[in-house]
């Protein structure tokens, strides 16, 4: 529903006085992937063709609506601005129609606008934009747009100030912690990292974002890598430190595009090389792709791989404020921290432990994905709840399903069910779930996902990436995995659950790094929170979620079935048989239990059983 | 063995080499070339640089994105991180399997396509999602895959 409210909706009001007319295309990886690059070819074509004048086209990163996506926002003096969801390349020359000649634009596309209010406003009531302010906002391949939003202007205060202890009691008194799982205080890293003696230092931005199911980190350095840039460099200046590497997932290609492209813009301003804006502070930034490995996230490993080694964790102390790349001390954070610290510095630590709670300030950047209605990139304050993300800002579960859990922090972190859907989301009052906070990743599940599967997912995941290094990192996470098979396979013993809790306690004992420590994680929680599910794959053999494949059988109801042969057709091992307009039937032999003839039978003649 | 021109390894080895930590931008460069890691090229980056090959390839086996095998003409990765798991990655596999049929990590026999997986492509809202070479497809359905195969089928 969208109804034209004045000066009523989500969006501030434009600042355009003359005729110009700004197209912005949502276009980070998300935005891309669901079609931006075709509705941006159309918009082009079409202004051509029609000879329109005075139109400025940008290409931003994703603003976050993904469930939107491909998006538009389109901003004049005569609409203001509204941003345009659901776009297809067909739509596209009659929006600018409407928009060129009648100055006007159909609300049928509406999402949100300064004076329309919509169904979807709620999506953005309740976020703090801090990290994402320019998200979505401005052209990332520009640097006079970030420039334009204050940018830069952090560096030239900490620079002026000549206070490099300044910097770092000022990013103390914030609150900020470590944005990539941990939440260790930035401030007193900083600190440490100053402190260590060393006639050079390094700053390492982690943005390797290992979480397979979150994509924060990449939103930020595809959409505003200025700003993880200009944390780093300010970084720098406190802690005396003239050289920094990004090292960057090797699944993100466009994120190293637009860094690399930005480093060489803020190089052609002075803003990085030598005597930074005419001080004496030099500073430069190098790139590293990772080349695909989860435990290179952990920052031993992320300084071995750069140093061009096996990304093998090692033990600390010396940590790599003591002893880091190359040796040297390293001051290593998040994207998202990094992201942060201009905000703070041009705003002050006050503005910023003003959101959040007493011991996690600030706002917090989530990427909220699976089976949840409005999935996509948000940033909230520290301390709403889980149920205010999940169903006031996400929308609740789509297609009318019932919630079931939330897994957080990703192979290390758990699933929070619905009762704790209260808890506020903080730093220990997830810890105390047990799950974690970790980066950001919010993966929302509904009563047709098995949790013993989930944790078979999870165990399947670290014990591949486990790098070997520790006994029962390697070995015991291999256990683990193969008693959760047999438990969804139907093969369960008693007993099982018992002795997946004493390998998770010595796996998490018994290795060096974080990521033996916390892979049990999701194993404990889903025993903890969904044990009736293991006891129902054990001793009934059976999964409560029909997802289990060895304990499902899909039938096909002949009362219903029309035989249209949709099923037939689609069924990917040839397993379904039957005359046109006749009952089908199903292959018990040859059935893989895929789920696809459920999925795409429109007259809900298939069961599972 | 295959003939290969091994003139673009030599450049890329000798361009790449110059500054510390650069062995694992040098595989990913030459990946990029070849498809994968040929053995005669790792012979000569083992001489030009003077890492022993044993080191070389232990690092490269280390990181899961180096191959060593040659790929088909389209490498197609099937997300299977958290979101796309729960939103049927197992099926979105199954009717690549069943269109192409080959396993992951398998090339089909005219050389055209070949199957991997990954753990994640960072659209997660828009699973299950796919990357073909360079482009990521989202909110994919077995009719959907069926289209795209049959475009890239086309191209040749
Ligand atoms: C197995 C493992 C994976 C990790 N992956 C990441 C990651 O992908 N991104 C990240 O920022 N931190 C990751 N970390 C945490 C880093 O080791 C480190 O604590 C962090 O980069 C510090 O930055 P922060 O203080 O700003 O959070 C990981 C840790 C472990 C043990
Ligand atoms: S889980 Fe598939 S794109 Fe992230």
């Amino acid at each position: 529903m969208v109804e034209y409210k004045k000066g009523q909706g989500v969006l501030n009001s434009s600042k355009i006085k003359d005729d110009r007319v700004v197209i912005r295309v949502g276009y980070g990886a998300s935005g891309i992937a669901a079609g931006a690059g075709e509705i941006y070819s159309a918009i082009v074509n079409h202004i051509k063709e029609k000879g329109y004048k005075n139109i400025d086209i940008k290409r931003t990163g994703d603003l976050g609506m993904s469930f939107r996506e491909p998006i538009i926002e389109l901003e004049s003096r005569e609409i203001d601005r509204v941003i345009l969801g659901n776009v297809t390349a067909k739509m596209v020359p009659g929006i600018l129609d409407d928009l060129m000649l009648s100055k006007k634009v159909n609300t049928d596309y509406i999402v949100a606008g300064t004076n329309y209010t919509t169904d979807d406003d709620i999506f953005f009531k309740k976020q703090k934009r801090v990290v994402l302010k320019n998200c979505g906002i401005i052209d990332p391949e520009n640097i006079d747009e970030y420039i334009e939003a204050d940018g830069y202007k952090a560096l030239e205060k900490v620079l002026k100030s000549g206070d490099p202890d300044g910097v770092i009691d000022e990013i103390l008194k914030s609150g900020l912690r470590g944005r990539g799982g941990a939440g260790f205080p930035t401030g007193r890293k900083w600190r440490f990292t100053r402190d260590a003696k060393g006639d050079y230092k390094y700053i390492v931005c982690n943005g390797d974002e290992g979480d397979p199911g979150a994509f924060m980190d990449r939103s930020v350095m595809e959409g505003d890598p200025h700003s993880v840039i200009e944390g780093m460099i300010i970084a720098g200046y406190a802690i005396g430190a003239n050289e920094g590497y990004i090292y960057v997932r090797a699944e993100y290609p466009l994120a190293v595009k637009r860094l690399r492209l930005a480093i060489q813009q803020a190089e052609e301003k002075g803003f990085l090389g030598n005597n930074i804006l005419g001080s004496n502070f030099s500073f430069r930034i190098n790139i590293k792709e990772g080349a695909g490995a989860f435990v290179c996230g952990e920052e031993t490993a992320l300084i071995a791989s750069i140093e061009g080694k096996r990304g093998m964790p090692r033990l600390r102390p010396p940590f790599p404020a003591v002893k880091g790349l190359w040796g040297k001390p390293t001051n290593i954070n998040n994207v998202e921290t990094y992201a942060n610290v201009p905000r703070i510095i041009l705003n002050g630590a006050e503005w910023y432990s003003s959101f959040g709670t007493e011991k996690s300030k600030g706002t917090k950047v989530f990427a909220l994905a699976g089976k949840i209605v409005r999935g996509g990139l948000i940033e909230v304050p520290m301390g709403i709840t889980l149920r205010e993300i999940i169903f006031d800002i996400g929308g609740g579960i789509k297609s009318g399903r019932e919630f079931k859990a939330v897994q957080m922090g990703g192979p290390s972190g758990g699933c929070i069910p619905s009762e704790l859907l209260d808890i506020p989301v903080d730093y220990e009052s997830v810890t105390k779930t047990g799950a974690i906070m970790g980066s950001g990743g919010m993966v929302v599940m509904d009563e047709s996902t098995c949790m013993v599967e989930l944790a078979r997912f999870f165990l399947d995941f670290t014990q591949k990436e486990s790098c070997g290094k520790c006994t029962f990192c390697r070995i015991g996470t291999k256990r683990m995995l193969e008693t959760l098979e047999r438990i969804t396979r139907g093969e369960g013993k008693e007993g099982d659950i018992e002795k997946l809790e004493e390998l998770a306690y010595n796996v998490k004992m018994g290795s060096l790094c974080g990521l033996g420590q916390t892979a049990p994680n999701p194993v404990l929680t889903t025993i903890k929170y969904f044990r009736n599910e293991y006891e129902a794959h054990i001793d009934e053999k059976k999964c409560p979620a029909k997802q289990c494949r060895s304990l499902i059988k899909y039938v096909i109801i002949s009362d219903k079935c029309t035989g249209c042969t949709v099923c037939a057709r689609n069924c990917p091992v040839h397993a379904i048989s039957g005359e046109r307009n006749q009952p089908h039937i199903i292959d018990q032999e040859a059935c893989i239990r895929c789920g696809i003839c459920y999925d795409s039978c429109r007259f809900e003649a298939i069961e599972i059983v | 063995m295959d003939k290969i021109n091994l003139e673009p390894a030599i450049e890329i080895i000798e361009r790449e080499n110059s500054h510390k930590g650069s062995l694992i931008p040098t595989l990913q460069k030459i990946q990029e070339t070849y498809g994968y890691l040929p053995d005669q090229v790792l012979n000569i980056l083992s001489k030009k640089t003077g890492i022993p090959a044993s080191q070389i390839l232990g690092t490269a086996t280390f990181y899961s994105q180096f191959r060593f095998k040659p790929v088909g003409k389209y490498v197609i990765k099937v997300c299977h991180g958290t979101a796309c798991h729960i939103s049927g990655a197992e099926q979105i596999s199954d009717v690549f399997r069943d269109l192409l049929g080959i396993k992951e990590g398998e090339t089909t026999d005219d050389g055209l396509f070949t199957l991997e997986n990954v753990a994640c492509l960072g659209c997660c809202s828009l699973a299950p999602v796919v990357m073909i070479n360079e482009t990521t497809y989202g909110r994919l359905n077995p009719s959907k895959i069926n289209k795209i195969i049959k475009e890239y089928k086309k191209r040749g």
